[in-house]
């Protein structure tokens, strides 16, 4: 076992898949001599050439266009998006194109798009975002979000694999903060499957439903709560498309009480479509209303105090806790 | 400050010249070409027929007019080629071997429609045959084309990626973005900018300044050519000696196909906004007509002969129209089917 961080779990989920699938490839800006934005990419021009690591004029909607043309034609190609805000410059092929192509014509269009999403790094209001929710409601489409560095390794190995157009949402504040073992050499596998969430935390009291980054707040919250005597049960969903229906149901149902922790905003958000499946399947066994805990609905703010005040933390969790333990 | 002309229809420029392109085309390679052409304004003449029946279920567009340009495009592809035609490029998908049942099955619906009730009119594809699907919004399948390019180039296929835009379509940021990408990674594709002189209602003077939409190829460092989109010989030869040029290596090229469209946008659009001087213009450049008299005017064909190619199709589409129809509906169930691989 080594110990890695989140970004190089990254690095070696594409290495890897690089090295075992000669039909693998990207497509992103500044990906191939300066190595990408954040490193991602560093050393893999020497290694895979530059007909496999290929530097793209600042064209995002060329970019995964381009990517779905290639995959229907059996390549499997990782477009990476500088910063995942840029997303939205390609949102047509995306949601247009890609997602709807196998339903509509039986054509699977197998492309990763990949890049780094999240706030806490003053990154203000392009360089911070979280789009999921936009592709959240658009069929076709799978949405993972690793908040562990070995579902950072796994979930984008499963996603290039996947026949499916597959969004992964890198968390850029966990890139170096996040370290864990990987394993090394031949015996790394790790595949995580897609659609699945995974107990984080077992607890008694309440759940906290989470992905990304909020996954660690959700942590340091229970442990903080342990001392007060508020046992609070984890569940990362990992996957934000396809949702874990099952799990989502069966952690409502053991606590009765469940806060969605994300780092969206709130209105339209992903948070808000697992608490609709928790009121609408699992009413009964509620002994309070879900909360949302999100962003509020604004852009995202650049000075530091004004993130502070925009973004969940553990204080905000943690007092969210109490009033729900407590309704 | 310098202004223009006042807005107004700027239809394309070229005369009527009877004296059609140079060809090497031997006889029965051009018959070929006639066949192409007959047979996608015949099909459209059956939906027509199936749309006022009340068959088809969603709206019918048509290609009236612009046959030459579709035909000629893809009869300069070889098996390994790969094409997105748009709306009106139904003699593209024929000349790629689709079947006219099957689009007619597409428009009306069927359960046996290539995309099984699932989408309409020419908007599925197979890539067996070499054919992508397009999407309404115009310009998307730019990119994706050049991304098909670029497959194959890194697979060694030695395949040419062909695709379609309107002249409306060319003021869109796929355009731009996509034939740049394209460009800049010199893969070989080939862009058909099919001129039309309207998009929906809006003449191509609402579109952009320029009068020769090929002068854009100047703006991505690739050869641009304009072409009389009437002559069914001309658009062959100018798509053959951009695909092999492609093909060989050269990059992309964009070619502009001066055509027009004789009916609105789709059958619901009497086109009352197109001047009748521009119908009764471009009637006379009829690209069927003027490939007829080419092939009797060079002995190539006798009015008999091209009697006996209409009435072989209108015997296919008898069958076409009875297969077609015979289709029952899509299963209900097959609405929840089939939104992943």
């Amino acid at each position: 076992m080594a110990t890695v961080t989140y970004l190089e779990a990254i690095r070696q989920a594409l290495w890897d898949e690089m090295e075992q699938d000669p039909q693998v490839f990207m497509l992103g800006q500044d990906i191939g001599t300066y190595g990408g934005a954040f490193r991602v990419t560093a050393g893999f021009l020497e290694h895979f050439g530059p007909g496999r690591i290929i530097d793209t004029p600042i064209s995002e909607s060329a970019m995964i266009g381009a990517a779905a043309g290639a995959a229907m034609m059996g390549m499997r190609p990782v477009v990476e998006m500088q910063f995942i805000d840029f997303i939205s410059c390609a949102f047509n092929q995306i949601i247009n194109f890609a997602a709807p192509n196998h339903y509509r014509w039986g054509q699977p269009v197998p492309i990763v798009v990949r890049g780094p999403s999240g706030g806490n790094v003053h990154g203000s209001a392009y360089h911070s975002q979280n789009p999921e929710s936009y592709f959240q409601h658009t069929p076709g489409l799978k949405i993972v979000a690793p908040g562990t560095v070995a579902d950072a390794y796994g979930l984008l190995r499963a996603a290039i694999r996947d026949p499916n157009p597959v969004l992964y949402f890198e968390h850029k504040y966990l890139y170096r903060r996040l370290k864990d073992e990987l394993p090394a050499g031949d015996d790394r596998d790790g595949l995580v499957t897609i659609g699945q969430a995974r107990l984080a935390r077992a607890g008694r009291d309440l759940s906290v439903i989470t992905y990304g980054a909020m996954l660690q707040v959700a942590l340091e919250a229970a442990g903080r709560l342990e001392a007060e005597g508020i046992d609070l049960e984890v569940l990362d969903l990992r996957t934000i498309k396809p949702l874990d229906q099952e799990a989502i149901l069966a952690t409502a149902r053991k606590t009765s009480r469940v806060i969605v922790l994300t780092e969206e905003q709130t209105t339209g958000s992903v948070a808000g479509e697992v608490a609709a499946r928790i009121s609408q399947d699992a009413f009964e066994w509620l002994d309070g209303p879900v909360h949302r805990l999100c962003c509020p609905d604004t852009p995202v703010p650049y000075s530091p105090t004004l993130e502070e005040a925009y973004l969940p933390n553990v204080d905000k969790l943690v007092a969210r806790v109490r009033e729900l333990a407590s309704y | 400050m310098k202004t223009g002309k006042s807005w107004g229809p700027l239809h394309p420029a070229t005369e009527t010249i009877e004296r059609l392109a140079k060809t090497s085309l031997p006889r029965e390679r051009q018959l070929d070409l006639y066949h192409y052409m007959r047979l996608t304004r015949m099909v459209e003449g059956r939906l027509g027929n199936l749309y006022r029946q009340g068959k088809v279920v969603g709206g019918l567009y048509s290609s009236l007019g612009q046959e030459a340009t579709a035909v000629g495009s893809a009869y300069a592809l070889e098996p390994q080629d790969v094409m997105g035609p748009l709306i009106r490029n139904l003699g593209s998908m024929l000349v790629r071997g689709v079947q006219p049942r099957e689009v007619m099955m597409q428009y009306m619906a069927k359960s046996d429609s290539p995309t099984g009730g699932k989408d309409g009119n020419t908007h599925f594809g197979d890539l067996k045959r070499g054919l992508v699907a397009p999407i309404s919004m115009l310009g998307a399948l730019i990119p994706v084309m050049a991304g098909v390019a670029l497959a194959g180039k890194m697979q060694g296929k030695n395949l040419v990626a062909l695709t379609y835009i309107g002249d409306g379509g060319t003021s869109t940021g796929d355009f731009h973005e996509g034939l740049n990408l394209a460009a800049v990674l010199g893969v070989p594709f080939v862009l058909i900018a099919e001129n039309n002189g309207w998009a929906y209602s809006t003449p191509t003077s609402r579109q952009m300044r320029i009068r020769n939409i090929a002068t854009r190829a100047a703006a991505y460092g690739i050869p641009g050519e304009t072409v009389d989109g009437n002559d069914v010989l001309a658009v062959y030869e100018v798509t053959k000696k951009a695909v092999e040029r492609a093909r060989a290596g050269g990059g992309p090229t964009l070619i502009e196909s001066k055509t027009f469209r004789m009916k609105g946008h789709a059958e619901h659009d009497d086109a009352g906004y197109v001047p009748q001087e521009q119908f009764e213009e471009w009637r006379r450049k009829d690209p069927i007509e003027r490939f007829e008299r080419h092939l009797l005017a060079n002995g190539l064909a006798t009015e008999e002969d091209l009697k006996a190619i209409v009435a072989k199709i209108d015997a296919q589409l008898n069958q076409e129209v009875d297969l077609a129809l015979a289709s029952p509906m899509p299963p209900a169930e097959r609405a929840f089917e089939g939104v992943y691989a």
